[in-house]
């Protein structure tokens, strides 16, 4: 059987296109959704059949990010007029704004948390992936397959004694606590994948770096690293989206200080009735910072994960 | 510029002997050569002296010092690799600016400058200066990878077959050069190759190598005319030594089992007959291939010779080397 290159016929060209965009349009429908449903007014979010074209509405994000109370009529009625543009938001739903809610915590405890973890995660998971990869380590199948069996187990399985173990520690609730654990759950997967890459790059260069004069580990800041930086960045958002998106364990270890967006949102839901476009308008905020980070490392990110899984 | 001295360096990987028991005396500004063919240990030895790898036993000494323990940082070595070992994600000035800019070395700003230029213009390749390293063809890196060496001036200069990927124009360029830095310099330099060109022309001392032992270690003459065995002899001399049993032209001493012909070893004229079987002009000399008793036996002869494929010569050794059984040279 041969195969040869050449330009694809029209028709071909124009059915693999028509499969591509309808193959876009169900991925991209949720999020459009998700979008959408964020600047529909509350009625319109659960209106059935579902509403395309809608009056945009800033309502659920007014509401995403204050808490609001119901008062009297006569109460209502001898407030002094609106003074900003979400004061009238407000104010058209018959109820008045009493505070901040505490969105913007959770999602700054999100950033902290996910982004903490990511880079912890990636100084150590780099510096023994390159061990693995460089050094006689005694027993190296067996703590590779060790490190790889921690994750076998889906985490939730053992999240009671984490959970014990985190009162004993004082780490209930705690940025810290939630940066480890979700390190220890990312570090397996992120030795295994960046040993691969690690192992790709030629070690005659650190060779060439020792004998130039480097200690080994300049020589590893100064050649390989730059060298890694397509698997590191990989890694990376493979890990960030693990512990961005993290909620079993956020739900369990975490209630006030330290709560992560993904346990926040759905509380949103309690709040004054079923206030879906605050929860949309929560969901699109959340995805934001992953997919400037994706796409910031995107040029990374497709050719780290073929360059990473071919061996040769 | 320092004396190298490896005494009784022995070498494992898993259950390949690399080196045995090699004991070597590099001296202060000699460039010595070492010969053999893939797996004789030559790079091996290039790594001992270097510290990338370290020796099950024995000991390697640079200026008189035990290297033991010393990270090739310490060592005060340049090392030419064969793969080049270019840093790709740097350019060709940065590359060359790399081992200066060490922490063992810290060469101010502008001295750095003036080096780097100064080896760039002597390996020709001023005008790639900001390329990426993998952006150049691959005598260009051998270029590079050979000024990352040049830009230092350390103790001893190891090089791993820098010139095997250059054209025929480069490589006796820059066979030249090296030979005049080091002969300008003083510089040490420790050479592996395959090329007995390189060896006949730049070598003060030549060291063979058969599988991890040093066979012979002596001037290049001296190695080409005396040759210790047949393996030795067999390194240098292009067309090859030829090897024929000792008895085909009488007169052999009484253990000697083969006896070897350099080309030019061969008198035509008077002896035994030999059926021409082709014939190689090369310009400035012309190769006879010769059928003598069905052993095949090559020689040089006259650039302008009017033999041709067919036609009979007489031949008899002239200065012929004798070997024993085992390969051994009888003198």
């Amino acid at each position: 059987m041969s195969f040869s290159v050449t330009e694809p016929a029209r028709r071909t060209k124009i059915i693999a296109g028509i499969l591509v965009a309808g193959y876009a349009i169900i991925t991209l429908l949720p999020l459009v959704w998700i979008i959408a449903t964020g600047f529909k007014s509350p009625s319109d979010a659960i209106a059935y059949p579902p509403k395309v074209f809608f009056e945009p509405s800033l309502e659920g994000y007014v509401n995403l990010f204050t808490t609001r109370t119901r008062v009297t009529d006569e109460a209502f009625a001898a407030l002094p007029p609106p003074e900003t543009w979400y004061d009238q938001i407000v104010r058209d739903s018959r109820m008045v704004i009493a505070g901040p809610s505490r969105y913007g915590e959770r999602f700054l405890n999100s950033v902290i948390i996910g982004f903490g973890s990511t880079f912890l995660t990636m100084v150590l998971g780099t510096m023994a992936a390159y061990a693995f990869s460089r050094f006689r380590v005694p027993l190296k199948d067996d703590l590779m397959f060790f490190i790889l069996s921690t994750r076998m187990m889906p985490p939730i399985a053992v999240a009671i004694p984490i959970f014990l173990m985190f009162r004993q520690l004082g780490l209930n609730d705690t940025h810290l606590g939630m940066i480890l654990l979700y390190t220890a759950v990312n570090l397996s997967l992120s030795v295994w994948l960046l040993k691969g890459f690690i192992d790709e790059i030629p070690v005659e260069y650190e060779e060439a770096a020792l004998i130039d004069g480097y200690t080994r580990f300049q020589a590893f800041w100064k050649v390989v690293l730059p060298q890694a930086a397509t698997g590191i960045a990989s890694t990376a958002i493979f890990c960030l989206i693990f512990a961005w998106n993290e909620y079993a364990f956020a739900v369990l270890l975490t209630s006030g200080t330290a709560q992560t967006a993904p346990p926040f949102i759905p509380t949103i839901i309690c709040v004054g009735g079923k206030d879906w476009p605050a929860v949309a308008a929560g969901a699109t905020i959340f995805l934001v910072p992953v997919m400037v980070f994706t796409i910031l490392l995107r040029k990374h990110l497709l050719r780290g994960i073929t360059f990473g899984a071919v061996r040769k | 510029m320092a004396e190298v001295v490896l005494e009784s360096v022995s070498k494992r990987f898993g259950n390949d002997l690399a080196l045995e028991d090699v004991s070597l005396t590099v001296p202060d500004g000699s460039f010595v050569v070492l010969l053999g063919p893939t797996g004789a240990g030559k790079t091996t030895t290039l790594r001992m002296v270097s510290g990338l790898d370290v020796p099950d036993s024995g000991t390697v000494a640079i200026g008189g010092r035990p290297m033991a323990g010393f990270a090739p940082a310490q060592r005060d070595v340049a090392m030419v690799f064969q793969q080049y070992s270019l840093y790709p994600h740097l350019s060709v000035r940065d590359n060359l600016a790399f081992p200066l800019k060490s922490p063992v070395l810290r060469t101010p700003k502008d001295e750095i400058a003036r080096k780097v230029a100064e080896v760039a213009e002597m390996l020709q390749i001023s005008h790639k200066l900001d390329n990426r390293a993998t952006a150049l063809s691959g005598g260009e890196m051998q270029r590079v990878s050979i000024g990352r060496a040049l830009v230092r001036d350390p103790a001893v200069f190891l090089m791993d077959e820098p010139l095997s990927s250059l054209d025929a124009k480069l490589r006796s360029d820059l066979r030249i050069e090296l030979k005049g830095i080091q002969a300008n310099t003083g510089a040490t330099m420790l050479y592996v190759t395959h090329d007995q060109i390189e060896a006949m022309t730049m070598a003060t001392h030549v060291g063979v190598l058969d599988r991890g032992r040093l066979v012979q270690f002596g001037p290049p003459r001296e190695v080409y005319e005396e040759p210790v065995s047949i393996y030795a002899a067999g390194r240098l001399g292009q067309p090859r030594i030829n090897v024929l049993p000792a008895g085909l032209f009488g007169g052999a001493p009484d253990r000697a089992v083969y006896i070897g012909l350099r080309p030019e070893h061969i008198a035509q004229g008077d002896g035994t007959e030999a059926i021409v079987r082709r014939v190689e002009r090369l310009g400035d000399q012309t190769r006879l291939h010769l059928n003598l008793r069905d052993h095949d036996v090559v020689t040089v002869t006259d650039a302008h010779t009017d033999l041709t494929s067919g036609d009979t010569v007489k031949i008899r050794p002239r200065n012929p080397l004798y070997f024993g059984a085992d390969g051994a040279r009888i003198v």
